[in-house]
């Protein structure tokens, strides 16, 4: 693949894509169009901005580092990932030791690392599948209920207890193992996210969008008003009062609470490890390269032969399924489920993590998850919140910190359009956009 | 989907019907199955665009609804409850009209979902509320001074709305006119938050009240028992000139026609000499005054502002302009109105708890059966 052409507009193979290809053909050739960023320069009419330019300087920066690293890669024996994959396992799993685990910071970075399954989630449908998906919510809601419905004493009528600890025994309820009510939270999902795929298969970019975000809300609705709803005299849900007292997990003994953060880390560290192994594996799969031939061109796709409805939803399904899986632990760690946590906020924020590490790629969903939730949840609240009073200034940083963090939204895409951590592979596809089907690929070099 | 067909077959009656509105049936042969799908195409949206309202006709027709006529509980069978329920909900759906225009120019013009158009709608009520207040039109006013003085406050609001919108186009969405097609819409997302931070500084984190200016329940006159009152006649009185001389300036002016044309192909309509960058500003001008209009009539109508009124009806006036199919004013009108309507229904008849998950029902319906919106859609990719 070459550099990305064109950049005075949608690609119209002009100077622009010779230009473009013939910096690309010069001995780096084949996977140094990584930066993506346009070569600077471009037609008169589109207005070089300063951003633009700024852009161009960084590209040129960031294909230095990666011309570095590929030389240092070189040196490397060829199991050098799998010993980082494990160093950093290694090192994910002490880590909690360093820190007091009844503080603050551990409990953000929890839910910042709940965060990251949502975001691998919702990147496999929109980054992967190029569905966009504005109704992620939906699946934090469901996800969560699965462990209200199925892991605390709300169905106060039900008596089920299923390997939970002796003080879950003692209380009426459904009580299952908190393994178990995870599998149901994903299968639900997963089920659920099908449901909503269905009535967008015929629909194509943005339209995808509206229908998704139409059943994020439909079911917020449901979950407000679930009170209103009744199953042998229960209400579904509780509205925004909340269901309160879910079960923490069970293993046996050890404690999780709000004074050990620890368990809790670590269960949420193995289920992102679960969630970036099947994500690694399925994007290489076949499934992933059919989603990535359907995000293309889905016209192309199905006439390869390519089952245009079952992998559309198995894409849907499978970002739910971990959509799911986050829900269901962040109603067992916040201890309530309150109707209105799922707001269409939420499948914003998560598509801005998406987007921000780069979209497709895996680690750049890791890495913008992590980062957004750090800024949005630590970083704004709890470390720039108290700094003016600190600094003897009478003034309140609070009243401002939804802008600040649009702010940050608005310099990062402007720095980094095509995100933090672009799709190396992809890159190509990615410069021409999600729905977009009919252009022609620029020559690549 | 139960037949099974070649995969290039379906694909090619996808884009074949994308491109007409043939029914994919008449490909396909006749059976009674596709004869059935056949009707529900045709007549489906019809079907369940007017169940609502002809289920409550009947309703208040055969069972009554209750009501007060001099001081006595009575059970009255007519059509008035109807439509006045209708009379409000296109007096409200003209509001959502004239914020789905903006959502539909823009998309029509660079694709891209504008978060921060509704927010921009919010600055527009708060700017208006602001300055009415500041040039002295309070409840006491004279009908003249007050005419004069909205109409004064109208242009200031859509003068500021429209700069707004400008100005963010120039900052955050034009720098990425070639990036990734999702770049923008998360600065778009950004400057929404910043844009709703504002509006929290200015006013506070609850619904602040306005002074009824239009003293908007007073009843201009009644059609056989409905009461039209001041509020629908300010909405609709705002919006149906706006929306015709948009609809003028499009179709007749030069620059109206250099917007079709960007729209159409941006890469043509540079080569014809049109300056694209200046073609799109001006559509978030157009969009943002438009805006800023129905920012002022919302303040008069709903006398409540707040700063989270613009995320919400981002929300439904986006959903109507993807309802009548996107890029297209007549639709994103149409889809106002028809969205107004059923808020209106579900609030009266089955309680506003439910009114989201009615219209968005009602939203996923009109996809599943026309996937293009009520009005087709016009965008670069529809051709």
């Amino acid at each position: 693949m070459s550099e990305a052409p064109t950049p005075g507009g949608p690609p119209i193979p002009g100077p622009d894509a010779a230009g473009g290809s013939a910096s690309g053909a010069d001995g780096r050739g084949g996977t140094s169009g990584g930066a993506g960023t346009p070569p600077p320069g471009g037609d008169g009419a589109v207005s070089a901005t300063i951003v633009t330019s700024a852009t161009g300087g960084w590209g040129e920066l960031t294909k230095q580092l990666r011309e570095w690293r590929r030389s240092i890669e070189r040196r490397l024996p060829p199991w050098w990932t799998r010993a980082l994959a494990a160093l950093l396992i290694v090192i994910g799993l002490v880590a909690p030791f360093f820190f007091n685990q009844a503080s603050n910071f551990m409990n953000k970075e929890i839910i910042a690392l709940a965060y990251v399954v949502f975001a691998l989630g919702l990147n496999v449908v929109v980054g992967f599948a190029g569905l966009l998906d504005l109704g992620y919510v939906a699946f934090f809601a469901i996800g969560s209920y699965c462990l209200g419905w199925f892991g605390s004493g709300f169905f106060f009528k039900a008596n089920l207890h299923v390997l939970v600890s002796p003080y879950a025994s003692s209380i009426p309820g459904i009580h299952l193992n908190f393994v178990m009510i995870l599998f149901l939270a994903a299968a639900l999902t997963a089920f659920s996210g099908a449901i909503i795929g269905l009535p967008t298969l015929r629909l194509r970019g943005d339209y995808i969008a509206i229908v998704t975000l139409a059943f994020g809300e439909i079911i917020r609705v449901f979950a407000i008003n679930g009170t209103d709803i009744k199953i042998d005299g229960m209400p579904v849900t509780a509205g925004n009062i909340g269901i309160s007292g879910t079960d923490p997990p069970y293993f046996g003994g050890t404690p999780f609470d709000q004074l050990h953060f620890r368990p809790w880390y670590w269960t949420i560290f193995v289920l992102v490890l679960i969630t970036l192994f099947v994500n690694l594996r399925v994007r290489d799969s076949r499934l992933g390269r059919a989603w990535i031939a359907l995000r293309e061109d889905e016209v192309a796709a199905v006439s390869m032969g390519i089952p245009m409805v079952r992998t559309k939803l198995l894409a849907y399904s499978m970002g739910a399924a971990f959509g799911g899986l986050a829900g269901a632990f962040l109603g067992s760690y916040s201890t309530v489920i309150n109707a209105s946590e799922f707001q269409f906020g939420f499948s914003i924020f998560v598509l801005a993590m998406v987007i921000v590490g780069g979209l497709g790629s895996i680690w750049g969903a890791v890495l913008g998850a992590l980062l957004l939730a750090n800024i949005n949840f630590y970083l704004i609240p709890d470390v720039l919140n108290p700094l003016p009073s600190e600094l003897g200034l009478n003034f309140n940083l609070t009243d401002l910190q939804v802008s600040i963090f649009g702010f940050l939204l608005v310099m990062v895409m402007l720095l980094r359009p095509q995100g933090l951590l672009p799709e190396r592979r992809r890159q190509m596809e990615l410069e021409e956009g999600i729905g977009e089907t009919e252009m022609m690929e620029p020559a690549s070099g | 989907m139960g037949r099974t067909r070649a995969p290039l077959r379906d694909s090619l009656a996808r884009s074949v019907e994308a491109n007409s509105l043939v029914p994919r049936a008449s490909l396909v042969g006749a059976s009674p199955l596709t004869a059935i799908r056949r009707a529900v195409g045709r007549w489906g949206l019809i079907v369940a665009l007017l169940a609502l309202p002809i289920y409550y006709l009947v309703h208040d027709l055969v069972s009554g609804y209750p009501a007060f006529v001099n001081g006595h509980s009575v059970s009255v069978h007519d059509f008035t409850y109807i439509a006045s329920n209708l009379v409000e909900g296109i007096s409200n759906g003209a509001i959502w009209a004239l914020i789905a225009i903006g959502y539909t120019l823009v998309y029509g013009i660079i694709e891209l979902i504008n978060f921060a158009h509704g927010d921009v709608f919010m600055i527009g009520s708060f700017t208006g509320a602001g300055f009415w207040v500041s040039i002295g039109l309070g409840l006491t006013t004279g009908p003249i001074g007050l005419l004069l003085g909205l109409l004064l406050t109208l242009i200031v609001c859509m003068v500021v709305c429209g700069s707004l919108n400008v100005l963010i186009e120039r900052v955050a969405y034009r720098p990425l006119r070639n990036a990734p097609k999702l770049a923008p819409l998360i600065t778009a997302v950004g400057f929404s938050f910043i844009l709703q931070n504002i509006g929290l500084l200015w006013l506070g984190g609850s619904p602040a009240g306005v002074s009824d200016l239009v003293h908007e329940n007073d009843t201009v006159f009644t059609i056989s028992a409905v009461v039209i009152r001041r509020a629908d006649v300010l909405a609709i009185g705002v919006t149906v000139p706006l929306v015709l001389l948009l609809t003028w300036f499009i179709s007749r002016t030069r620059m109206g026609k250099a917007m079709r044309a960007t729209a159409q192909d941006p890469e043509a309509a540079r080569l014809m000499g049109i300056n694209v960058n200046t073609t799109i500003s001006l559509t978030f001008l157009l969009g943002g005054m438009l805006a800023g209009a129905a920012g002022l009539v919302y303040a008069l109508y709903e006398t409540t502002i707040w700063y989270f009124q613009g995320f919400e009806a981002g929300l439904i006036a986006f959903t109507a302009a993807v309802m009548g199919g996107i890029g297209n004013i007549r639709g994103a009108v149409l889809g106002g109105l028809i969205i107004g309507c059923i808020q209106q229904l579900s609030d009266a008849r089955i309680g506003p708890q439910w009114t989201p998950a009615i219209v968005f029902g009602y939203l996923v319906m009109i996809m599943v059966l026309r996937p293009r919106g009520l009005l087709g859609e016009e965008t670069r990719e529809a051709g």
